[in-house]
């Protein structure tokens, strides 16, 4: 392999024939150096096809499409020729994970710098071919072309000749003006795949010698295994083990039918702990109860004296559920645990965590550990664990076969790792003319740190984002945050602490709105003087949805704006209720500024499916907790926003030229305030905890 | 344990299975199609969606021991060379994002057109509201569904 002298982009040979380049991209917080590795690749063969391996997972997002396009964008590849596939976890890409909205911000420009160095690699071939100069030729859609000789040669072609080409330090960059890739809709990659069924998720694995294993876990949270008696679940047909798992019973089988029978068999005793008698009622009363000792999380100005001193007083208590992210497809993982190796096939936001987990369960040293990505049924934050890993590479282990791991629907929705509930308490004061001077909000609730079993000290922060950076103009504000712990796992879910705080913040500011007499639209455009962009998202989404005009009788509007991952959106829904009061929202109008983008087309798909996501939660979306454990168990009893629920949807896209902002969670957060503004408009009663229909 | 006879795609597959494991578990784990999927087990997210001699079905909740002597249609058998009309309107809209749902989707759309070639947006509200797509795709499938219709029609 030919090593450059770059930083970061090495070169070789493709196996026989082709283009191989390799580059770096870096990890989060990474500077590069010199001594990098690299951990991605474009591939280009003599057929002219080219193949990128991406770095990150695909779980709807569209990550698969964009990398590439900023590749094909810089090298000037046909787009027709370009193909895309998840790499393995390699721990030459430094931590692998998918979430936190952050693939694309944190790697274009280095992608740009890749495919532009492989362009100039391919120019210096032809040229040394034609004896020219590289400036006299030009690229067009993945061929070189010599003009003034009317001579022409296509990539695949010069691929295995620009192998031998040391790549440039610092190649040309195009010009944005003359993008034809980077900011078009081009089709997705991967969506031939998925309307064929051909493309393979976690629980399509197929290995020769695979058995299927469905897994007991303590059903109260914080719970353990006691004993258990496995004698009923072996004697059913096609099961062939039960293996003893940590915090769990394995039943492996010839199929998931037979597994799912044969756990359903089990006799477990599990200690169910201390938390057994739990409720959500009595968590909230604990919240209740530390609220006011929380610790502070933004102080400005004297609240205490301003609440006093302000001509109305306006007070109320907001509380969010717990949330399960219900990925469509269930969690799963395959493993095979054999001699000195492992290989794991999993559908996972973190393939590093996975890699992680098997070597710490084998005790095998990394490169014994093969970790593959597969495609994801959806992540939403979930699948940045790697329980169900875990599961799958214990189970494997025990019984020195391939097994895959698939967890039931119910099990999936009862394990936790919930989006937080949280218990908030606000008092705010108006002046005479009915503008804010004084904003508190104490906030009580589980916490993600908390619930990751490392130690924590002061704030979550991922608890406070949306709430501590409020970005309204009032004067004195006063945010707080107690540690409400609770055994019941929490995680991030699609939009993390924005999802409960965008909600809370923005209702009671809409409260603040009505109790002064304002337009909540020009309410909140009037304290937002100093955030240009959130004032200018606001006013696009009110301008297209023509707010302040007359709707049909019945119907109100509700507006909502907030900033998640760099990202700012706006939303205005259109309400109306069924006679038995049952929200129908009709019309959902969202503008974004997430600055720069690859694919406009993702960029609204990304905000349409956030929208749905937020509704469904808004809607329906709660875990509550009885006797320590989670009560709903299935869709059933946990709705989703189907088609007959569906409003639609017009979303704008507001370029401001601003840095990059992430996608795939920040149009999430505004929906649940801005239908329950709604609401508030058409009833006069503020919507102050969800979700919505309690079921 | 008994056997059955299915007849999958036009092809016959002799499965060996307790008489109540549901048609999706055999085609995936029997048959090994693996294009129809698990979502939840009890008949509410339709994304094990097969046709049932032509008619949308939800497999998760239809025993093996009556699938037999019906013509079992799952999304492998949908295309052959060239992509189904509807597949192809599904591509045209850029309806999937993570895709899991969307074999499940796309065979309950194909039964609703057979019966129902122009469907209107409350037709499609009916048929279309047992499946779940946690991406939120709804939208763009109903535009897939009217493109699908008003192709068939030219």
């Amino acid at each position: 392999m030919t090593v450059s002298r770059r930083d970061f982009i090495e070169v070789s040979t493709a196996a026989g024939a082709g283009l191989l380049i390799g580059f770096r991209l870096p990890a989060r917080g990474e500077v590069p150096t010199v001594s990098a590795e690299v951990n991605a690749w474009i591939q280009i063969d003599p057929d002219n096809s080219i193949m990128i391996t991406v770095n990150e997972s695909e779980m709807g997002q569209g990550i698969l499409t964009a990398v590439p396009q900023i590749v094909a964008e810089e090298l000037d590849a046909d787009w027709d020729l370009v193909d895309a596939r998840h790499a393995d976890a390699d721990r030459r890409f430094g931590f692998q994970g998918t979430f936190g909205s952050s693939s694309i911000r944190g790697g274009f420009q280095q992608l740009r710098k890749v495919g532009a160095a492989g362009r100039q690699m391919l120019l210096q071939a032809a040229a040394d071919r034609w004896s020219v100069t590289p400036t006299s030729l030009r690229t067009e859609k993945s061929v070189v072309y010599h003009d003034a000789s009317n001579r022409r040669s296509t990539y695949g072609e010069l691929a295995t000749d620009a192998a031998a080409v040391p790549p440039m330090d610092d190649p040309p960059l195009k010009d944005r003006s003359a993008f034809t890739i980077i900011g078009k809709p081009m089709k997705r990659l991967d969506t031939v795949a998925k309307v064929k069924g051909e493309a393979t998720f976690g629980i399509d694995v197929q290995l020769p010698g695979l058995l299927v294993a469905n897994v007991a876990h303590c059903p109260v949270f914080g719970g353990s295994l006691e004993s258990f008696d496995g004698s009923k679940a072996e004697a059913i047909d096609g099961v062939r083990h039960v293996v003893e798992l940590p915090d769990g019973v394995a039943v492996v089988a010839d199929n998931f039918w037979a597994a799912k029978k044969g756990v359903e068999a089990l006799d477990i005793e599990w200690n169910e702990g201390e938390f057994a008698t739990m409720s959500t009622d009595a968590m909230r009363q604990h919240c209740i109860d530390i609220v006011g000792s929380g610790a502070e999380a933004r102080s400005e100005g004297d609240v205490s004296a301003a609440l006093r001193s302000g001509a109305t007083r306006v007070s109320a208590v907001y509380d969010a559920p717990y949330l399960a992210h219900a990925t469509m497809e269930p969690m799963n993982c395959t493993a095979y645990v054999q001699g000195d190796r492992c290989e794991v096939w999993a559908p996972t936001q973190t393939p590093t965590g996975a890699h992680q987990a098997a070597m710490r369960i084998t005790g095998f040293p990394e490169d014994q550990v093969v970790v593959h990505n597969t495609f994801l049924g959806g992540g939403f934050g979930r699948r940045s664990l790697s329980d169900y890993v875990e599961d799958a590479v214990h189970t494997s282990k025990a019984v020195g076969v391939p097994v895959k791991v698939i967890w039931t629907r119910e099990q999936d929705m009862c394990a936790g790792y919930y989006r937080p509930m949280v218990y908030n308490e606000f008092d705010a004061a108006l002046d005479a003319e009915g503008w804010p001077v004084a904003w508190e909000h104490r906030i009580a609730g589980g916490s993600i740190a908390g619930s990751s079993g490392r130690p924590m000290r002061g704030i979550d922060g991922t608890s406070i984002e949306g709430a501590a950076n409020l970005p309204y103009a009032i004067p004195n504000i006063r945010v707080t945050w107690a540690h409400a712990q609770f055994p019941v796992k929490s995680h991030y879910w699609r939009s993390v602490g924005s999802s409960q705080n965008a909600y809370v913040t923005e209702c009671f500011l809409e409260e603040l709105a009505h109790a002064g007499g304002k337009d909540p639209f020009e309410f909140r455009r009037h304290l937002l003087e100093h955030h240009p962009r959130h004032k200018r998202v606001l006013e696009v989404a009110a301008a297209r949805a023509n707010w302040g005009s007359k709707l049909p009788e019945g119907h109100a509007h509700g507006i909502a704006v907030h900033e998640a991952f760099g990202t700012i959106v706006a939303e205005v829904a259109e309400v109306s209720l069924e006679i038995d009061g049952t929200p129908r929202v009709h019309h959902v109008t969202c503008a974004v500024d997430c600055g720069d983008f690859i694919n406009p087309d993702t960029v609204k798909a990304q905000a349409e499916g956030s929208i749905v996501y937020g509704l469904t939660a808004a809607l329906f979306g709660q875990i509550t907790i009885e006797n320590g454990r989670a009560v709903q168990r299935n869709f059933d009893t946990y709705p989703m926003v189907r088609m007959r629920d569906m409003p639609t949807v017009d979303v704008h896209i507001v370029t401001s030229g601003d840095p990059m902002g992430g996608m795939g969670e920040p149009a999430t957060p505004p929906i649940a305030p801005a239908v329950c503004n709604a609401i508030f408009a058409l009833t006069g009663e503020p919507v102050r905890s969800l979700p919505i229909l309690k079921g | 344990m008994p056997t059955y006879t299915l007849s999958i795609n036009g092809q016959s597959h002799t499965v060996e299975a307790p008489g109540d494991m549901p048609l999706l578990w055999a085609i995936r784990d029997l048959a090994g199609l693996t294009g129809t999927k698990f979502g939840c087990g009890i008949g509410q997210c339709r994304a094990c969606t097969v046709h049932f001699d032509g008619t949308a079905t939800f497999s998760c909740q239809i025993p093996v021991s009556a699938a037999e002597g019906v013509e079992i249609t799952t999304i492998e058998g949908l295309s052959d060379e060239h992509l189904h009309p509807v597949q192809q309107a599904w591509v045209a809209e850029e309806v999937p994002q993570c895709g899991y749902c969307q074999p499940g989707q796309i065979m309950s759309a194909v039964a609703l057109l057979a019966e129902n070639p122009n469907p209107s947006d409350d037709d499609i509200d009916a048929a279309m509201s047992s499946n779940i797509c946690r991406c939120g795709t709804y939208n763009r499938i109903r535009k897939a569904i009217h493109r699908a219709a008003q192709e068939a029609s030219r």
